[in-house]
Parts: structure tokens; sequence; C-alpha cells
């Protein structure tokens, strides 16, 4: 039993990686503590797999919220926050790619496919009543398809 | 001993696999019976040999055999008996075993119940399954082999990590796999399809079922690690666009998109060459998600042993299989000639748009996911593309499919008139405006979030209601409610599958938009209140488990006055891997989750103690089992079963006439 006792004492001495958020990183000020979380869920952890400093454990991340939060206390927007962390660490540091130059291509993947998409079912759809002929839409019904795709595209 | 066997057995299935990929391949082409009669046998006879080199597994992991590398990386004598068997599939080696064991059994399935297909399809069909089985044996005994002997055995296992060790994890991966791995029984009907050259109402009638089947295990594979990460991280999240999440979550996507575009081939004999495509590509997309997740090219949350060799080999396995079945696609895409014609306005163009929107979907998240690989590779750049990207690009197309389901749901097919469809559908239209101006002026805040999110949800249930009561006809509400009770089990599939996907837009949009968290430092008997909860911190016990120590707090919630809950959130260190993990406490409800998690003691008194309050979560993954459960209902329908019986009685009557 003290043996237990002693082997618990030992593995609670090792130093616990602290929860995401601990209390006594927050700042007071319950406005500012706001704008410093959503500051938090934008920018990443760059010493961890995939995780924002909100949600990460790591020390790095720790440190990150630590400067937001001075950053933020200082009276420093957040555009300005995250143009710091943008010059230190690079785009690497933004959850979001930036949406310009070359990482506009993934960020118009979306409608680009969507409209590249539509247009091969058009053209086929097309391409079936040629072949069928006189029983092809009047353009009425055109019309209405149109209608349709636009609402839901 | 036990453990040679089994290696030798995989050895074996490997030999038997090859020769039933090329025998009865042979013999379909030369129309040779006896060749094509191996494949049956050969498929039965493999999934043994695989099934006994698992249990062999299996027996190395329950009896602790530190002899095993495997057993010592992963287990420890200490571990509950439920993680030593779920320690067979907590790492690489073993989960490739598990990957091959439901590739053999797939298989097996197919020759056992196949004998409705015409000899030749299924000698192809066979064929083709163990050819993808063979690539896999290559990659489990070349370079991931389970049954590795260590020189020196230690006295004790390394343990599985605490993360692992979990009933959720115990059943994630199985479910994963199954739906997976079920896709490869939509590529080898579609490989057999295209060498036999001929797509018709009956193939559609076969690759469903077993589409369906596999999308059923994805869901609910998805669903249970989505849960996981719920409670067990820590913090509540339920669904991260990690890497590994999308790489389950594309194959998901054109699975259902798979599954309704086999619906246009069966009833209307259209879309052949198509369905064909995607069913090459579900079966890629799972193969792409193998490759991302054991190469490790792509950092991700998931931390699994990985190692770039075996993704090179991965990536060989996906260019000669997609590679090889789009070859063959162009080559023999001319043969499948469309019978069924139908107008811009059908239930075939709605069901288009169903798999345009699904197939658009899954490549957006394809391209978000390897775009930081991309970049890094072609311009030198790191950056990163993360969830608030995913959310940003990924929902419209949600609600794009949430708003047309119910019209297209409801179109006849052939040839519609749009009117007629929307005025049928008008009443759940109104309810769903309803539904939005209510929870636009009860919610505090100005999001749009959770009103259309509950709008979309009323709007695909009340349109599902109206789609099931119109195929009951007219007549007294008695008369119809029987008729309603012996509708095809299809339509109830129907109904129930996107009830479910109504329900998990509901939870996601309204969890999203009205979670509420609150972290501080709590004192001993000092109650505070958090969204209309009393939440007092009663004390902080040490304790230890079988092989963990712990720290638990007791913490009660009360509502006016009213105890509702004592919760007992942990922090747990687990020695031998020296990591802590954190164990929220939850009090499920129907309508929220209360969720508090205990954090480190304060240096000035106290304890952190974090609370959120989570309303709808449980809606998220009810949707996933009513999907899921429509899948399965749907699977029970007679045409399914009929199929079969049919074609027996008539091969059994011949002989008689």
């Amino acid at each position: 039993m003290r043996r237990a006792g002693w082997l618990i004492a030992a593995v609670f001495a090792l130093a616990l990686p602290a929860l995401a958020l601990d209390p006594s990183e927050m700042l007071d000020d319950p406005v500012l503590e706001a704008r410093a979380r959503g500051l938090d869920h934008e920018l990443r952890c760059v010493k961890c797999q995939a995780e924002s400093i909100a949600s990460s454990n790591a020390d790095w991340a720790r440190d990150a919220r630590r400067e937001v939060r001075e950053m933020i206390a200082a009276g420093a927007t957040d555009q300005e926050v995250r143009d710091a962390f943008l010059r230190n660490y690079g785009d690497f540091v933004l959850m979001n790619p930036p949406a310009s130059g070359w990482n506009l291509i993934v960020w118009l993947a979306g409608p680009a496919l969507l409209l590249a998409g539509l247009g091969v079912v058009i053209a086929a759809q097309r391409q079936r009543n040629a072949a069928r002929g006189p029983e092809a839409l009047d353009p009425e019904e055109e019309a209405r398809l149109k209608e349709l795709l636009g609402e839901d595209g | 001993m036990i453990a040679e066997l089994g290696h030798f057995a995989l050895i074996l299935a490997a030999v038997v696999a090859v020769v039933q990929a090329i025998v009865p391949q042979v013999g379909a082409a030369k129309r040779w019976g006896g060749w094509m009669a191996m494949a049956e046998p050969a498929a039965v006879l493999q999934f043994a040999l695989v099934a006994l080199s698992f249990a062999a597994l299996t027996w190395a992991f329950v009896t602790s055999d530190f002899s095993l590398r495997l057993v010592t990386l992963n287990s420890h004598t200490l571990k509950p008996m439920i993680y030593k068997i779920s320690g067979v599939w907590g790492n690489h080696e073993g989960s490739m075993l598990l990957w091959v064991l439901i590739l053999a059994g797939f298989g097996g399935a197919a020759a056992v119940f196949g004998g409705n297909l015409s000899d030749t399809f299924r000698a192809r069909v066979l064929a083709v399954q163990a050819t993808v089985g063979v690539a896999f044996y290559g990659f489990i005994l070349f370079t991931s082999n389970p049954f590795t002997r260590l020189a020196s055995p230690p006295m004790d296992g390394q343990d599985l990590n605490p993360l692992l060790q979990d009933p959720g994890l115990a059943f994630h991966p199985p479910f994963l796999y199954l739906g997976y791995v079920g896709l490869s029984m939509a590529f080898s009907f579609a490989v057999a399809a295209l060498i036999e050259g001929k797509v018709d109402a009956a193939w559609a009638r076969w690759v469903r079922p077993w589409t369906l089947a596999a999308w059923v295990f994805l869901t609910i594979g998805i669903a249970l690690g989505s849960w996981w990460a719920y409670y067990e991280l820590g913090w509540g999240g339920f669904w991260f666009w990690d890497p590994v999440e999308n790489a389950s979550f594309m194959p998901w996507l054109f699975a259902a998109a798979l599954l309704h575009s086999a619906i246009v081939v069966e009833k209307r004999e259209a879309l052949k060459a198509w369905t064909i495509l995607l069913a090459i590509t579900a079966f890629g997309f799972s193969l792409i998600g193998t490759f991302i997740v054991r190469s490790g090219v792509i950092t991700s949350v998931h931390a699994f042993a990985n190692d770039p060799e075996r993704g090179v080999y991965i990536l060989g396995i996906l260019a000669v299989f997609v590679g090889g079945a789009f070859l063959l696609f162009a080559v023999r895409a001319g043969a499948m000639e469309a019978k069924g014609l139908f107008a811009t306005v059908s239930r075939e163009s709605a069901l288009v748009m169903n798999n345009v929107l699904l197939s658009v979907a899954s490549l957006l998240v394809f391209v978000g996911t390897v775009w930081p690989l991309i970049a890094e590779l072609a311009l030198g750049k790191k950056l990163s593309v993360q969830a608030p990207f995913f959310d940003t690009a990924f929902t419209p197309f949600i609600v794009g499919l949430a708003v047309i389901l119910p019209v297209g749901a409801m179109l006849p097919w052939k040839r519609a008139k749009l009117g007629r469809s929307l005025r049928a559908v008008a009443p759940a239209a109104v309810l769903a405006l309803a539904a939005l101006g209510l929870v636009w002026a009860v919610q505090s805040g100005r999001s749009l979030l959770a009103p259309v999110g509950i709008a979309l949800a009323v709007w695909i249930v009340a349109g599902g209601v109206l789609d099931l009561m119109s195929r009951t006809g007219r007549g007294p509400l008695a008369g119809r409610m029987g008729r309603l009770a012996r509708l095809p089990r299809a339509d109830w599939g129907k109904f129930v599958a996107h009830s479910g996907l109504g329900v998990t837009i509901l939870g996601v949009a309204a969890i999203t938009a009205w979670q509420v968290e609150d972290i501080r430092v709590a004192q001993t008997g000092q109650p505070y209140e958090v969204a209309g909860f009393t939440i007092e911190l009663q004390g902080v016990e040490r304790v230890q488990g079988p092989n963990y120590f712990s720290t638990m707090a007791e913490i009660a919630v009360r509502r006016e006055g009213a105890e509702i809950a004592v919760l007992h959130p942990e922090k747990r260190v687990y020695p031998v891997q020296a990591m802590p993990t954190t164990e929220a406490a939850i009090r499920n409800g129907l309508w929220r989750d209360i969720y508090v998690v205990i954090g480190d003691e304060q240096a000035a008194g106290g304890w952190a103690v974090r609370t959120y309050i989570k309303p709808f979560a449980n809606w998220i993954w009810g949707g996933c089992i009513l999907m899921a459960l429509g899948g399965f209902i749907s699977l029970s329908d007679r045409r399914f079963r009929l199929a079969a019986g049919a074609r027996r009685a008539r091969a059994e009557g011949v002989p008689a006439e």
C-alpha cells in the first residue's frame, strides 16, 4: 500500500502538460478575452500536427496564446496580431490559406468544380436530347431547369 | 508456434489469392467451366486461411505473447481484455491484417451468395477481388509482417496508446474498414462488367446492396470516430477536417453518390458509364485514404506509425488498380449505351444533381487536403488548410443538397412536371420557413447558422413524410395508413436515411451556433452559474485504475435548485506510456449535453474547471444512426431478396419441363 502511494506521488510529480487554455492565462476583460479566443482558433500551433493554438496542449501553443493576449492587452487590433504572427512564422501559422496568389486555386476549387460538373451534365443532356430529336424540351422547360439549377448552385 | 502457423496461413492465403486471380479470369475468357468453378471454393478457402491467421494474432495478444514484436509494442499484461483484443487492430500491421480479412470476407460472401450471377460474371468478380487481395497480401508480407518475433522477449509490453484504450476506438476501425474494403466489391463488379462489356439493370441490382452495406458501415465507423473525439479530447469537438478524417469522408461522399446513381441504372438503365466511373473512383478514394493514413505525407493529429516506404507501395497499388480500371473504362465505355432517356426535369436529373454536388464536395475536400503538400512541393511554401477553410467551402454544398433533396425525391421518373412536385412539397416548405422564423426570433445572436440548419432539417423530414403519404394514394386515412405500413422497405429506408441527414444537419448547426464555453478556477463548495445551470465543485480525489492513476473530481449540476447530475470528470496518467489523458464527464440529454472537464490544480488554490453546454449534440450521431438504419432497412427490401430466389426457382424448374 505504501509503495502504491509512493508510485502515485511519483507519477503526479511528473510535469503534466496543461489542458489547452488555462484560467491563469485568461484576460480579465471578457470582451478582450473573447477576441483572443477568436484569434486562437485562427492560428495554428506550428509545433503540433494539425491543431489550432486554441485546442493544443503543447508549450508552443501556450506561449502563442500568451503572446496573443499580451498584444491584445497592449491595444493591438486583431489584424495586427495576425500580421505579427504571419511575419514571424509565415503562412503556415494561419489555419486558413491566404486568399491570394496560387492559393486562390484552393479557394476557387469548389465553385470551379461545380461549374465544370454542371457544364458536363448540361452537355450530356444536350447530346441525349439531340439524339432523341423532336421530344427535346421546349424553351419553357429549359428556363425552369435554369431556374432550378440557379437556386441549387 | 501458433504465430508461425498464423504467418504460414497468411502466406497460403496469398497463394490461393494468386490462383483465384488468374484461373477464373482465364476460364471466363475461354468459357472453360471447370476453371471458372474454381473461383468460389478458392474465395472461401482464402477467407478461412486469413481468418486462421487473424485468430493466431489475436491469440498472441490475448495470451500476451511478448516474443512477438507487435504484441510487445502494443500490449501489456495489465491491460483489460477488451483492449487486448482491440489492440490487434490498434496498430499498423494488425490493422492491415484486419483489412485483408475483411477483403477476403467480402470475396467469400460474394462466392456464397452469388448463386444468381452468371457463371462468367461471378468468376470475373471473384478474380478481380482476389487481384486486389494479392496486392495487399504482398504489402503485408513484404513491408508489414505482424508475426515478426523478437530474439529476446521482454518481461512485459509497452502498452497500447492510452487514447486508443476506449470502447469507441475498439469498434471504430473495424467499421471503417468494413466500409473502405466493402467498396472493393463495387470496384470488382465495375471492373468485371467492363471486362464482360455488359452493364444492365441486373448488374445495378447486384452492386447496390454491396455499396449500400459498405456505405452503412462507413457511416457507423465515421460516426463512432466523431463521437469518440467528442467525449475524449476534452473540449467536445466532433469533427476537425483532419486529413485522416477527410480520408474517410471522401469515399463516404462518393459511395453516397454511387448509391444514388446505381438506382438510376437499376430503374432506368441510364447513367451506366458514370456509375461505373463512380464505383472505380469510390474505391480509388478509399485507397487514397489508406495512402494518406499510412504514408504520413500529410501531417495529421492521428499519429500512426507511418513509413514512407509503405506509402510508396500503397501509391503503387493505387496507380495500378485505379489507373488500370480507368484505362479499361476508356477502352470499353462505348459498350455501355444508355437505354433509358430522361427529360431535363425528372427524378433522373435530380439524382444527377445529387451526384454532381456529392462528387464536387468530395473533390473539394480532396483539393483542400492535398493543397499543403502540393504548395510545399511545387511552390516551396509551407501553409495550412484547416477546419475554417473546410467549414466555409464545404457547407454550401450540403445546403444545396438539402434544398433539392425533398423535391428531387418526389419527382417522377423519366419526365416530370416541376410545378406539380413543387406544389406537393409546399407544406414542407411552409413548415421549414416557419421554423426558420421562429428560431431566428427566439435566439439571442444574429447568426443565420442555427435557423437555416433547423429549417433544412424540417424541410427534409417533412418533405419525406409528404413523399411517403403521396405513395399511399387517396381515400380514408385508415386505408392510407394500412398502405403506408405495406410500402416497400426501400421507401422506408429512403425516408429514414434522408431524415437522418436532416437530423445531423440540425445537430451540427445548433451545436456550432449555440454552444456555451466557460473556463474558470473553481473553489470547492462555491457554486457558479453557466447558461442557467449551477455548477459546484464538491471535491477532488486521487484514485487508481487497472493500468492508470486518476485525479477525479466530483461536480454537482443543479437547475433551479434541483440536482440534475453529479459528474466525475477525470485526468488520467498511464504510467507505462507516461501519457496523460482527460476524461470528460458528460450528462447526455436530448436537448443538450452538459460537458465538464477538470484541469490543473491552481497555485493559489482551486482547480481549473471547464464547462460546456452543448445543445443538440446527440442529434449529430443520432442522425448518423438513422442514416445507417435507413441503409439497413433498404438492404432488407424484397427485391434484393427476391432477385436471388427467382433465379434459383427458374434454375430448378428447367429440368422438369
